[in-house]
């Protein structure tokens, strides 16, 4: 006890205590900083990068190996020259219906934004209003709830039936497939508000319009971008569902016109093309997420 | 002048019986006090520090200020909490001047009184660095800022040193009582350290849960003494404090110990 006392004394005849702890002393009550430190003792930590492309590397030359010595006939798995020509043909325009690879592309991205894009400015307002009513959340969550799990090839016959066979038809299938996400995302972000942030806002005289706008949406706003990311991949997923009926381009039609005339070195093309541009959008929302929320993880 | 009169909250819920977390409580207190509540958790001091700060409304019995009943949250009543308060995506003095930016305060007016606010909490150079790249302490101080840039006459603090290590709470407990000597406001401060609430009292009070209830009342000189020397440790090492610690100690023990043979 006596020994406490002589140390804690010696701190506190130092210097002005009204000053801020400086760098010297320990940071207590902070969450360890789980990103950044590769030092730290949790298990997986660190960069992967290294390991990551040490596989594509590895994949890529089984592959190789496989077609080049015949171990697998190039009508189930064609080379990676093969596939390359197929690539630099699609680009040319020299495929069937002479459309070049730039037009499925272009076709196939709008389609998918506008429906991520149309996703967004309903499923979110309506996610938030799960999370801060009670009504709201009685009403739409049971529907959510049962058409969140249903294939998308399942309702894809309703919504031909329904809205035709046009634009509409595929960009709905595309939207249905990034709502959910995006919804239950943004309910779960608003339920995640610390309540102390409530209150605090409240007890500085937040009206509730305030306490939507500058506390619980920002709060929200990390859960909300993860559910962005998960719904553009949903998205991509639902392409070729979606490009099934009645596309005259796009690259989920390309790979489905492939497949009818057992092209598969278009079919695998078109494949790691739809993959990569998945990845690079992935790759794009993981920019906006560490540019818009750069506390996620350390608060 | 805040008075509580024969204030019960008790919380409902439908798997358990209704839980009784304030008793009759019954309290006056005048401006320039500081009133320090301790007691074992469960003693309901944090529900009583929430019906005053208008997030819990009472059962029974009523709150007032200056004579007006208290019916939710007002910033005339600055609230500090433990932790998880602070809006990340603020920088530092944003969040000093959020309560006036609420009330529609041009950028800068509201900047020069959060620079003020900023500057006497210590905290001046880190004005616009992100709240989630200071210490633990700095957030504490960051969290008072903020809560006296209303210029509340009330100031709530609901165990605000509770997560720290002790040479942070000290300079913090330290930068307290400057404020409040400062303002001559009502402090209600909440605690389980004793320590901590003999050095900052002028007014405890001892809490006692099932229900929670007031037990003990004593009033203190060691804040006011401590303003006058400006020497923490003498005043914490001084026979008086130590008496006193033993004192409270020995009540707290009491009103627990009954509690377990109940």
């Amino acid at each position: 006890m006596a020994s406490t006392h002589g140390r804690t004394l010696q701190h506190v005849d130092a210097p002005d205590p009204v000053r801020p702890p400086g760098a010297a002393q320990p940071a207590p009550a902070r969450a360890p900083n789980k990103r950044r430190r590769n030092n730290a003792a949790l298990p997986g930590d660190g960069e992967t990068w290294t390991i990551s492309a040490a596989t594509l590397v590895v994949l890529f030359a089984l592959w190789w190996c496989a077609t080049h010595f015949g171990w697998i006939k190039p009508l189930f798995l064609p080379s990676p020259a093969a596939t390359l020509d197929a690539f630099v043909s699609a680009v040319k325009g020299d495929t069937q219906g002479n459309t070049p690879l730039a037009e499925h592309v272009e076709v196939s991205v709008i389609r998918v934004l506008v429906a991520f894009v149309l996703a967004v400015v309903t499923a979110v307002p309506l996610g938030i209003a799960m999370g801060t009513s009670r009504l709201v959340r009685g009403i739409a969550d049971p529907l959510i709830e049962f058409y969140r799990p249903l294939p998308p090839l399942a309702y894809l016959p309703l919504i031909v039936i329904w809205l035709g066979i046009d634009e509409s038809a595929k960009i709905t299938l595309i939207f249905l497939a990034c709502f959910a996400p995006l919804a239950m995302s943004a309910k779960a972000g608003v339920r995640s508000v610390a309540i102390e942030q409530i209150n605090a806002a409240r007890s500085l005289g937040a009206t509730r319009w305030q306490l939507l706008r500058l506390v619980v949406l920002p709060a929200a706003l990390p859960e909300i971008l993860t559910g962005m990311r998960i719904a553009i991949g949903f998205g991509w997923t639902t392409l070729v569902a979606a490009e099934m009926v009645a596309a005259t381009a796009g690259l989920g039609q390309m790979v489905l016109n492939a497949s009818n005339f057992l092209r598969t070195d278009i079919v695998i093309m078109g494949i790691v093309v739809i993959g990569v541009l998945a990845y690079c959008f992935d790759l794009l929302m993981r920019r906006v997420e560490a540019a818009l929320t750069p506390w996620k993880g350390r608060m | 002048m805040l008075e509580i009169n024969q204030l019960s909250v008790e919380y409902r819920s439908r798997k358990q019986p209704p839980h009784l977390a304030l008793d009759d409580v019954t309290l006056s207190v005048a401006p320039g006090e500081f009133v320090v509540a301790l007691g074992a958790s469960g003693c309901g001091k944090t529900t009583l520090l929430n019906t005053i700060a208008g997030f819990v409304a009472p059962s029974r019995g009523e709150v007032r200020l200056d004579g007006r009943p208290i019916d939710g949250p007002g910033h005339e009543r600055g609230v500090v909490f433990q932790k998880h308060a602070l809006m990340p995506w603020m920088n530092v003095i944003e969040n000093v001047e959020f309560g006036l930016r609420l009330r529609k305060m041009p950028l800068d007016e509201r900047r020069r009184i959060g620079m003020e606010c900023l500057r006497r909490v210590g905290l001046s150079q880190v004005a616009h660095r992100p709240v989630y790249e200071l210490s633990g302490g700095m957030q504490q101080r960051v969290g008072v800022a903020r809560a006296i840039a209303s210029s509340p006459q009330v100031m709530l603090l609901d165990e605000p040193l509770g997560a720290l290590d002790a040479f942070t709470r000290e300079s913090i407990q330290e930068l307290l009582l400057d404020l409040w000597s400062d303002a001559q406001r009502l402090f209600f401060f909440i605690t389980h350290d004793v320590e901590e609430a003999l050095f900052l009292a002028t007014r405890l009070i001892i809490m006692a849960p099932n229900p929670g209830r007031i037990v003990h009342q004593i009033e203190l000189p060691f804040s006011r003494a401590y303003l006058a020397n400006r020497d923490a440790r003498a005043t914490k090492a001084s026979p008086a404090f130590i008496e006193m610690r033993e004192h409270v100690l020995a009540l707290v023990h009491e009103t627990s110990a009954t509690e377990e043979m109940h």
